[in-house]
């Protein structure tokens, strides 16, 4: 009973969150963390426990960030319909992709995926009759209180965080830790890896296809830029199952917090603090640090993927008792 | 029909025939040797029998159906479980996980294929390895592993690769007594070897091939006894 503990407690702490903290800023920042632990395990799914790189989670997100967005644009139909709607779509997408593409061994899969995203960003970009083109397509959104997104994403994450917690008990799991482990002894064991990789990677677009319906929904509008980003979605994505942890449960959701917060005091050049300094200094030296360092959040993911392969290789979950010791919590055990 | 049948395989790499022309039968119930020097072509007919690579010509038949051209895993879930010789563990999984990955060909709930793999694992005496990452295990266990994981898809054909090769004396009276309880236990089995002490004492027939033909086929003492299987193996001095 010990072990379930911690998770209630966190999910206590999540569900009373946005009714204790009532600024609308730190909620959406709450938010964009729950979708990206569904983007997350769902990454992690396919990258992380079967083993298969995928380098184009945005061509799962933004195809059902589309199918929302698309459904009130074109047929005047509640953009609510783009969840069930951009599950369809997502996996509909990632079956033949998959079928095709599984051919495809180690980082040739994976740039495959690249092209994926890569293609239907161009597609979205292209096609304005349907989307818009690069104006985007603004949807109106159901709620102006950000509470009710707060609970959908909420029961998102943790759709996301029992589900693959539940197939990697069962069959399909061990599964796919086995073609991860080795494709050619997997096969050999009757088990069909093509098939189930195709299933691996369906269940991932419907996690990501899901957070990207909802992402449509929550933010109201949606551009091609926006939604199959490379660095902002499918790079991220990778991030989040790194620094968290591949292959853990819990990666992704200890994923998605570090890097929201990274990202967003790069963003807003250290939650204010320079901003601040700033002003109050008036120095001139001041106004261009604040203007780097907010552009430079990128830069920020590449110096933190560098800090965690080096001494966090299996991430902050999968190295959990290793960054204790680091940080010196552990003290007790050297003495 | 025989129980299990080759007809005339032949497998080209570019313009190498690394099998060629191979035709063999083995009945049920039986341990089958496949020897011959290195390079010779035994593996690689193995991967022609479990489809890993495709046949250039030829047929394989089990139970009186054809199996060539079947996917690798159709093979598997018609019964041939194989070892390979560079053994494939499961490397970041535990003993006990590695055979239910594979128990669960058979079984329709987790329960009933953690049993099956529970049971493979004590037949195959890995019982106290159960918890042990693959990774850990030296090569003897890794050997063992292997055929525990083929042995829980029950196969009623199992290819063995060199299930003795590494391995110290001690540890190949293991492995001999190992593959007489599986034969024991009713499965067929098509060996390869290059210890002569256990395809010797083990096989009832053994066949033996050189640059991918059959150069010899009979029981354990008419394959030693053959002049052409000598000069293969020691040369042509030593021919008798």
């Amino acid at each position: 009973m010990k072990l379930s503990a911690g998770p209630l407690i966190l999910l206590g702490v999540l569900l009373a969150f946005p009714l204790v903290i009532q600024d609308a800023y730190y909620q959406h920042l709450m938010i964009l963390v729950l979708m990206w632990v569904a983007v997350g395990s769902g990454w992690n799914l396919i990258s992380g426990y079967t083993g298969q790189v995928l380098f184009g989670a945005a061509a799962f997100f933004g195809i059902g960030a589309y199918a929302a967005a698309i459904l009130p644009h074109q047929f005047d139909a509640s953009a609510w319909w783009g969840l069930p709607l951009g599950v369809i779509v997502s996996v509909g997408l990632a079956f033949p992709f998959g079928w095709i593409c599984f051919r495809l061994r180690g980082p040739y899969f994976a740039l495959g995926t690249l092209a994926l995203a890569e293609i239907l960003r161009h597609v979205a970009t292209i096609w304005e009759s349907l989307t818009n083109g690069m104006v985007g397509i603004l949807v109106m959104q159901t709620w102006i209180s950000k509470v009710p997104y707060y609970y959908m994403a909420l029961a998102l994450a943790i759709l996301s965080t029992v589900g693959v917690k539940a197939v990697m008990g069962s069959r399909w799991g061990y599964y796919f830790v086995s073609i991860r482990e080795d494709q050619d002894a997997a096969e050999s064991l009757g088990i069909n890896t093509l098939y189930y990789k195709m299933i691996s990677l369906g269940l991932s677009a419907v996690l990501i296809g899901l957070a990207g319906a909802l992402y449509t929904n929550y933010m109201g509008f949606i551009d091609p830029k926006v939604v199959f980003s490379l660095h902002d979605v499918s790079i991220m994505a990778i991030l989040v199952g790194i620094v968290g942890g591949v292959s853990t449960v819990y990666g992704p959701a200890v994923g998605a917090f570090i890097m929201v917060a990274v990202m967003e005091a790069f963003r807003s050049a250290g939650f204010g603090l320079l901003p601040y300094l700033t002003k109050s200094t008036g120095w001139p030296f001041m106004v261009t640090v604040t203007k780097y360092v907010s552009e430079a959040h990128v830069l920020s993911f590449g110096i933190l993927v560098i800090v965690v392969i080096l001494y966090l290789p299996n991430g902050v979950v999968g190295d959990w008792s290793a960054l204790k010791r680091m940080l010196g919590f552990g003290k007790r055990e050297a003495v | 029909m025989a129980y299990f049948e080759t007809k005339n395989i032949v497998k080209y790499f570019g313009g190498l025939a690394a099998v060629n022309g191979v035709s063999f039968q083995v009945e049920q119930g039986q341990i089958y040797g496949l020897i011959g020097p290195n390079g010779s072509g035994k593996t690689t007919i193995f991967n022609l029998i479990n489809s890993y690579f495709p046949l250039t010509k030829g047929d394989v038949y089990f139970e009186g159906e054809k199996i060539s051209g079947l996917k690798t895993h159709t093979v598997c879930q018609r019964g041939i479980g194989r070892t390979f010789q560079v053994v494939k563990p499961l490397k970041r999984m535990t003993v006990l996980d590695n055979v239910i990955a594979s128990a669960f060909l058979h079984a329709r709930t987790k329960a009933e294929a953690v049993q099956l793999a529970e049971k493979t694992i004590e037949f195959c005496d890995l019982a106290p390895l159960e918890t042990k990452v693959a990774k850990s295990l030296p090569i003897a266990s890794r050997k063992r592993l292997e055929i525990a994981r083929a042995l829980a898809t029950k196969p009623k054909l199992l290819l063995l690769d060199e299930t003795a090769a590494g391995l110290n004396p001690s540890e190949v009276e293991l492995a001999i007594d190992l593959i007489k309880k599986i034969r024991d236990s009713g499965t067929t089995i098509i060996i390869v070897e290059h210890i002569m002490r256990v395809i010797m004492t083990i096989s009832d027939r053994i066949l033996c091939i050189n640059h991918g033909m059959v150069i010899a086929e009979g029981t354990p003492a008419e394959v030693a006894s053959n002049p052409q299987v000598i000069s293969a193996y020691l040369g042509e001095d030593y021919r008798a």
